[in-house]
């Protein structure tokens, strides 16, 4: 099944996918890898989290007059397993990400795990309409910082479901 | 001769070698799960993507090691790790890379620092390789120490029992390097090197060999597939480089790489006249 979805996502709309889905999503996404999800558990999310989707990206940037995403695909995820669960207890309804995670935390919170192609950084940039907003630069750097893209239909793959079957066969 | 070092990395990151891509293509060829195809169909678009206008195909532009050549007769034996320095610095402004270094002590965010693995060689010329390689796969790499009586069996374990282990975080279909031999720092060094072979082109030693093409066919059946999600190929091709062993002992190194396997050579002549190949 192939589905539009447009962010923040609601539980009625996670509830309706099943893992193997295709899904077009649009909207504003945020990206966090290890650092800052240390720094949201800690010291709060500094974007509305409820319904929010997270991206495990760290992207190469260009900066002209505003700043420019060149390449930007997913970083492997099972590396936020120790955070999933105070991550998602927030209000997340989803996670980008490559590489699969623990099924657990999203069947018990409802979320969903979306898988885009490692490494397909090229054409991951090509769904990115604008950097709307960039946090915690100074602090983590261009990698680590959280951006607030502004995406359209991003072609992804529903890894894990919120009724936590995955499409991933290894343990994480 | 720095700008030359910069076209290097720009190869490297832009543009995947055409032995890796053939191989790709022959893998999506291959496949029929819908999931599988989708992550090959991503993959061939973002080489083209990448390849048509200069951009790093993986945003992860990696740590950018280079395995360095140098003829002890060359005159610019004296400049080149500066050289080096200085000229991933410039392409980390101009192509742009990913800062990509960070200070273990503060966290700090500081750039990007080259890993340079020396050879000094007769002669007058210094070859490069540029092998700039992703955290994800990274993280995968292992060294064992097993013993002797272990042995190639042994090899054989430790590596499939990694790869089962990784799954999808090493990006497959990946290359896998390994480095059997010498000493614990020996073999994963060796492991690495290994990757610079072209896929497709087996070890001289008709028993090593071997050894590559069943380790290739065995990972291969684990299905763990394209990203991890099932499919029949998660390894492009095994190498396996190997040195001298102490009696005692029989280290095994394994290195990863993921499917965006980014290299380039480059040359520099007594002259200062440089080549730059994949």
């Amino acid at each position: 099944m192939a589905v539009k979805l447009t962010t923040p996502l609601s539980e009625k709309e996670v509830l309706k996918l099943r893992a193997g889905d295709i899904v077009y999503l649009s909207g504003v996404i945020y990206t966090a890898r290890d650092l800052a999800h240390r720094k949201i558990i800690e010291e709060g999310a500094p974007f509305d989290p409820r319904g929010a989707v997270i991206y495990h990206c760290g992207p190469v940037v260009r900066k002209r007059e505003n700043f420019e995403i060149v390449s930007a695909g997913p970083t492997t995820s099972a590396r936020m397993n120790k955070y999933l669960d105070k991550i998602l207890s927030i209000g997340i309804k989803g996670i980008i990400g490559k590489g699969g995670m623990n099924p657990e935390p999203f069947r018990k919170h409802k979320a969903v795990y979306f898988a885009f192609t490692g490494g397909a950084g090229s054409l991951a940039a090509k769904s990115i309409r604008r950097v709307v907003d960039v946090h915690w630069l100074e602090e983590l750097g261009i990698p680590e910082a959280v951006w607030v893209f502004e995406v359209k239909d991003f072609p992804l793959i529903v890894g894990i479901d919120a009724f936590g079957d995955s499409l991933y066969s290894n343990r994480h | 001769m720095e700008d030359a070092i910069i076209e290097a990395i720009r190869l490297a990151v832009t543009k995947i070698p055409d032995d890796v891509v053939k191989s790709l293509q022959k893998a999506y060829e291959k496949e029929n799960s819908p999931t599988a195809r989708f992550n090959l169909e991503n993959i061939l678009n973002a080489i083209e993507i990448g390849e048509k206008e200069q951009i790093p195909v993986c945003q992860d532009t990696g740590t950018v090691t280079f395995f360095v050549e140098a003829g002890v007769r060359s005159p610019y034996l004296g400049v080149i790790k500066e050289l080096i320095t200085s000229a991933l610095e410039k392409a980390t402004r101009e192509i742009p890379l990913r800062p990509n270094t960070v200070d273990v002590l503060t966290n700090k965010n500081i750039g990007n620092f080259p890993i340079i693995h020396w050879e000094l060689v007769g002669g007058d010329k210094i070859k490069i390789a540029v092998l700039p390689k992703g955290g994800g796969s990274e993280n995968c790499s292992a060294l064992a120490m097993l013993t002797p009586a272990e042995g190639f069996e042994g090899v054989k374990q430790f590596v499939i029992e990694r790869v089962k282990e990784c799954g999808g975080k090493p990006c497959p279909p990946i290359i896998l390097g390994i480095g059997i031999g010498g000493s614990s720092d020996l073999a994963l060094k060796l492991a690495k090197k290994a990757l610079l072979r072209p896929i497709g082109k087996r070890h001289q030693d008709e028993k090593i060999a071997r050894f590559e093409e069943e380790l290739l066919e065995e990972i291969n059946s684990l299905k763990i597939g394209p990203m991890g999600m099932g499919g029949k190929t998660t390894a492009l091709d095994v190498k396996v480089e190997v040195a001298p062993r102490h009696p005692a002992s029989f280290p095994v190194g394994i290195v990863f790489q993921c499917w965006a396997h980014r290299k380039a050579f480059l040359e520099i002549n007594k002259d200062g006249e440089v080549r730059i190949w994949q």
